[in-house]
């Protein structure tokens, strides 16, 4: 439920213990919703010649999808709505700006093609930068990173672990680099401690022993799907509309201006013309091609980066090279898993719905990782992927060799001459919150509005809990009574976790790995924009554990399609979800991997007898991705 | 130690291969580290179910269209109608109580409510001869509290599809609250152990109470890890007939399976060494002298004839690196292809190249080892090369059958 955190509902209850209050505030929340709703459909039947189901508006809790949607859907005489910013992409920068937009009084729509953090912000090493990467070779980026990193800390609790991480030089590594290091860290800001290499194998004894310089930086892991969707939430909360798979067909412009965006519903392919003051875009490398559908051109390259997830967490904090930033000097731990990365190579563009992790990327990652960390070369690999950032090419030079690695915020009306549109691109997932201020600053100026950017104090949804004791996210505040998924969704919603309803009912374990319970699967479907299994995984870490779905996938699927009331859609959405486990699944599809593969085919395939030719059309929620995955338009994150 | 057989995998082929030569009076050994296949299996046993995505109508004839090197065809397709009859007799001597022809299939209920053809299925697994003419008019749909295992409003649809009605209903037996106190708890094989001897009086009465006006009661498969007794039992108390429908793993029909062919092999006077492994054997004059094992360590275990029944990836008896597929026990040659990229289709729901990787053998199902026939060492089940036994639908018929065939040629040899 969406109270405000620190509402009147806690003062009435002041001195009564937590049990009791969290029973009186559920009658009183119960009683308010039964409330919202009844007014809801007074509005809904006094404006009935505009049903705005499908955008999820507020109050959105409870609102069970169900096949009268898909009615709505295909209902294309819809009048234009009209709004002042109509944000383009739902990875964390879309959902920044919309919350950002939001929260300055802008009435603003957010549109993904997909489901929230299906590009980019899914597809990357959930690393919270202490800036120290980047503090030799981009000092601005460094100083950015570092101070997103200690406002991300206080605003996203829930999201951030606070691991630590430490800079190894090995011994083939320049040892003299580290001094400049640690002077570059300081320059920007990071506090950079020299450490013994003593000390690093003792904190942190996956590292490698023969290292023979470390340094401690302030580094953590930040969940990208959380806090994606908490910015959403934030969002929406403060009126923000959200169109989750309708995707931008057209830029509409008119006399040197853009007036809006034309949308296809990636279910019933109808299209709908809805008309905006200003449209930003903030598709990532997406966002190339709604350049063009503008008129404009923005020279973006795309960068892929492939990454290799472990079966456990080999590292509790991140261990990073101390070098120049090269192929696969990054190890982060991050909820159940540790992650090595990146690579990096240039891809055409028209290839970036399609990213496929090479034989070559594996064992370049293999390598490196286990130079870091040796355990690495026996561990257990659950999955490899791959992202693609976006890389602005400067204004002045069309070949792409001068790349910017910063912050790109493009005012079209200065750089082309076009109104009502504006870029946020370039950047990264640490800075998402800063671009988003720098592209809403923007937007607020074109409008003409004078309103203060509150996005840095502002706790997200999930980490707004006014008691500091309360268990939010990871560390040493869990109550010791609670089951374990409880605890595991504790740390998955923070102070939104009591919306969840995890009650004897609801206790069983859909996903054991991750230990997600029915009722954190009940709530994300209704609650949070889940309608697939794909989106599920995001929300609530289903399948992403070491069965990577083998078990959880057919009891999550079961759900789905009672909750959805579409069992069809809920059985292909099985085959789809089994396929995009596999995609990440067959680069590193040897020893217990190979294993964990061939079981899955065996219990769907033969136990169960799934076979995607064979299942019925689902009644209206169709599959988001087409179930072969040579047609797969929505390249998967594998997180 | 010295046997006339020592066979190395305690899955379904490794049994029946033991089951068929101690019956014969052979003096054998079965090597198992626990656990096998049969664990997770639905309970129900496929002959060959498809060509291509086409099913086949009649196994027996189609088992000539497999493509060479099948192990069918090492058997020889003109014995498969023999050696399946003797299966099926096997099996039900050892008191698995199956039923099936293998010229036709059944169809068997799967958890989400397709139907599924098998050559043989166990007593008391829904099935039937044609999903179109089923006896059925109206099924109660039964499932327990918390259980998520187990979908019936997947099974009604299946159902209706095949014109039976249906309707579902949730006990709660006092028997398996202790489950739902831990959520991880309530699975198949944990409420199989609960629902023995007086809990099956009070599902009996559950049953009772709901009153269900059908003609068949689906329950999940989660009854009965040791005999039918406690199916026997509810039979007997409901006057509606009780089906079971499988559920994901474990598979309760399936460690059934495997526990009563465990009971026939011991009976037989079969030694079976659980919870050992074999790590590597003892070669001379290019046969196998004898093989040594994790627990008995330096002390070798001998035999005239052996058989290597270790299984698939899954089960371990192949192992894949990143630049090869190998056969851990011995270095046995394997089937594979080269690249690494050529093992796998990106369509999970396609033919898996991998799958068809196995050891390399002759027509007397005799391994091969650095390009030289083992001559006293056979291989039998999963572990055979030449078979997408997933796509064909023939696991469960090349165990059975290749255990029969060779376990006749040491007899015969």
């Amino acid at each position: 439920m969406m109270s405000p955190p620190d509402s009147s509902i806690d003062a009435v209850f002041y001195g009564l213990d937590r049990k009791k209050i969290y029973c009186f505030k559920k009658i009183i929340l119960l009683f308010n919703k039964t409330l919202l709703l009844l007014l809801r459909n007074i509005f809904r039947a006094k404006r009935n010649t505009f049903a705005f189901d499908f955008v999820h508006s507020l109050p959105l809790h409870n609102r069970r999808p169900d096949g009268n949607r898909a009615v709505f859907l295909m209902n294309s005489n819809q009048p234009t709505q009209h709004y002042d910013v109509i944000v383009i992409g739902a990875g964390a920068t879309g959902a920044g700006t919309a919350r950002d937009c939001a929260m300055r009084g802008l009435k603003v729509l957010l549109v993904e093609r997909f489901d929230f953090t299906a590009g980019a912000t899914g597809r990357n090493h959930g690393l919270l930068h202490s800036g120290a990467r980047y503090a030799v070779t981009d000092r601005e980026s460094a100083a950015e990173c570092i101070s997103e990193n200690m406002i991300l800390r206080k605003i996203a609790r829930h999201c951030v672990e606070d691991t630590g991480g430490i800079f190894v030089t090995l011994p083939d590594d320049d040892l003299a680099y580290q001094a400049t290091f640690v002077e570059a860290c300081r320059d920007a800001g990071i506090n950079a401690e020299i450490i013994d290499p003593a000390e690093a194998r003792r904190i942190e004894p996956a590292v490698n022993p023969d290292i023979i310089g470390a340094v401690k930086v302030p580094d953590g892991a930040v969940d990208p799907f959380r806090l994606t969707t908490a910015n959403a939430i934030a969002a929406q909360r403060n009126g923000a509309h959200i169109m989750t798979y309708h995707e931008v067909t057209a830029v509409n412009v008119a006399h040197q201006r853009v007036c809006g965006v034309t949308l296809r519903d990636q279910r019933t392919g109808v299209l709908r013309r809805i008309d905006a003051d200003l449209v930003i875009n903030a598709a990532g490398i997406w966002g190339h091609a709604i350049c063009r559908m503008a008129g404009v051109n923005v020279n973006m390259f795309p960068a892929k980066g492939a990454l290799l997830i472990f079966g456990h967490r080999v590292n509790n904090i991140v261990i990073n090279r101390c070098r120049k930033p090269a192929d696969a000097d990054i190890l982060v731990p991050g909820d159940t898993i540790s992650l090595i990365g990146t690579t990096s190579s240039r891809v055409p563009y028209d290839q970036v719905d399609n990213m496929e992790v090479t034989p070559e990327e594996v064992d370049i990652l293999l390598r490196e990782g286990s130079r870091i960390a040796p355990a690495l070369a026996t561990t257990r690999i659950l999955r490899a992927y791959a992202g693609v950032r976006p890389l602005v090419a400067a204004d002045n030079d069309p070949s792409g060799r001068s790349i910017s690695r910063g912050i790109v915020c493009l005012d079209h009306a200065v750089r082309d001459g076009l109104e009502g549109f504006i870029t946020i691109t370039g950047g990264k997932l640490m800075t998402y919150r800063l671009m988003a201020e720098w592209a809403t600053d923007l937007a607020c100026r074109k409008l003409g509005r004078n309103a203060q950017c509150r996005t840095a104090t502002t706790p997200l949804p999930g980490s707004e809990s006014a008691d500091k004791d309360a268990p939010v996210s990871h560390g040493k505040h869990h109550i010791i009574e609670l089951p374990t998924d409880h605890k595991a969704a504790q740390a998955r919603h923070g102070s939104m976790t009591p919306d969840i309803g995890l009650d004897a009912r609801n206790e069983s374990l859909v996903c054991e790995c991750e230990e997600v319970s029915v009722g954190e699967i009940r709530y994300a479907i209704r609650q949070l924009h889940a309608n697939n299994l794909v989106n599920l995984r995001r929300r609530t870490r289903l399948g992403m554990g070491t069965c990577q779905g083998c078990l959880c996938a057919s009891r999550a699927a079961s759900i789905l399609g009672n909750e959805l009331n579409d069992r069809p859609h809920a059985l292909r959405d099985l085959c789809n979800f089994l396929n995009e486990r596999w995609k990440g699944m067959l680069p590193v599809a040897w020893g217990q991997t190979l294993v964990e593969a061939q079981f899955s085919s065996w219990l769907y395939q033969s136990v169960c007898g799934l076979e995607p030719d064979i299942l019925p059309p689902s009644l209206g929620h169709t599959a988001e991705t087409p179930t072969h995955p040579r047609q797969s338009s929505e390249a998967s994150p594998n997180d | 130690m010295k046997y006339d057989s020592i066979i190395i995998g305690g899955g379904l082929s490794g049994l029946t291969a033991g089951i068929r030569l101690a019956s014969a009076g052979k003096k054998v050994a079965i090597i198992t580290s626990g656990q096998s296949a049969l664990h997770f299996s639905s309970g129900s046993m496929s002959l060959l179910n498809r060509i291509g995505r086409q099913i086949v109508d009649d196994p027996l004839t189609a088992v000539s269209d497999l493509p060479d090197g099948h192990p069918y065809h090492k058997i020889g397709v003109g014995n498969i109608q023999d050696l399946a009859a003797e299966a099926a007799m096997l099996l039900r001597h050892s008191g698995l109580n199956v039923e099936g022809s293998p010229s036709a299939h059944r169809f068997c209920l799967t958890p989400f409510g397709l139907w599924e053809p098998a050559w043989l299925t166990v007593k008391g697994i829904a099935s039937c001869p044609d999903p179109k003419k089923c006896p059925w008019k109206k099924a109660a749909i039964v499932n327990f509290k918390g259980y998520l295992d187990f979908h019936p409003a997947y099974l009604a649809d299946g159902l209706a599809k095949a014109g039976i009605d249906s309707e579902i209903h949730e006990i709660e037996l006092p028997r398996l609250a202790s489950l739902r106190k831990s959520c991880s708890e309530m699975r198949a094989a944990s409420i199989a152990r609960l629902l023995e001897g007086s809990a099956i009086n009070d599902l009996a009465a559950a049953i009772l109470r709901i009153k269900a006006d059908a003609d068949v009661i689906l329950l999940p498969a989660v009854i009965g890890l040791r005999s039918d007794a406690a199916a026997d039992l509810l039979a007997s108390l409901v006057d509606t007939p009780v089906r079971y429908v499988p559920v994901i793993p474990m598979s309760v029909t399936g460690v059934r399976a495997e526990f009563l062919l465990r009971r026939r092999f011991e009976s037989l006077g079969g030694t079976y060494c659980l919870g050992d492994s074999v790590s590597r054997g003892n070669f001379e004059n290019g046969r196998l002298t004898s093989v040594f094992t994790a627990n008995l360590g330096d002390t070798p275990l001998e035999a005239d004839e052996f058989i290597l029944a270790t299984g698939s990836f899954f089960s371990q008896g192949l192992v894949a690196k990143p630049d090869a597929i190998v056969e851990p026990v011995f270095g046995l040659d394997v089937m594979q292809t080269p690249v690494r990229t050529e093992r796998y289709s990106l369509d999970f729901f396609a033919p898996q190249p991998y799958m068809r990787f196995g050891v390399v053998t002759d027509s007397d199902l005799c391994v091969s080892r650095n390009g030289v026939t083992v001559p006293n060492l056979r291989a039998i089940g999963s572990i055979l090369s030449g078979a997408d036994s997933l796509h064909e639908g023939s696991g469960a018929g090349i165990a059975l059958l290749s255990a029969i065939a060779a376990a006749r040629k040491i007899q015969f040899a």
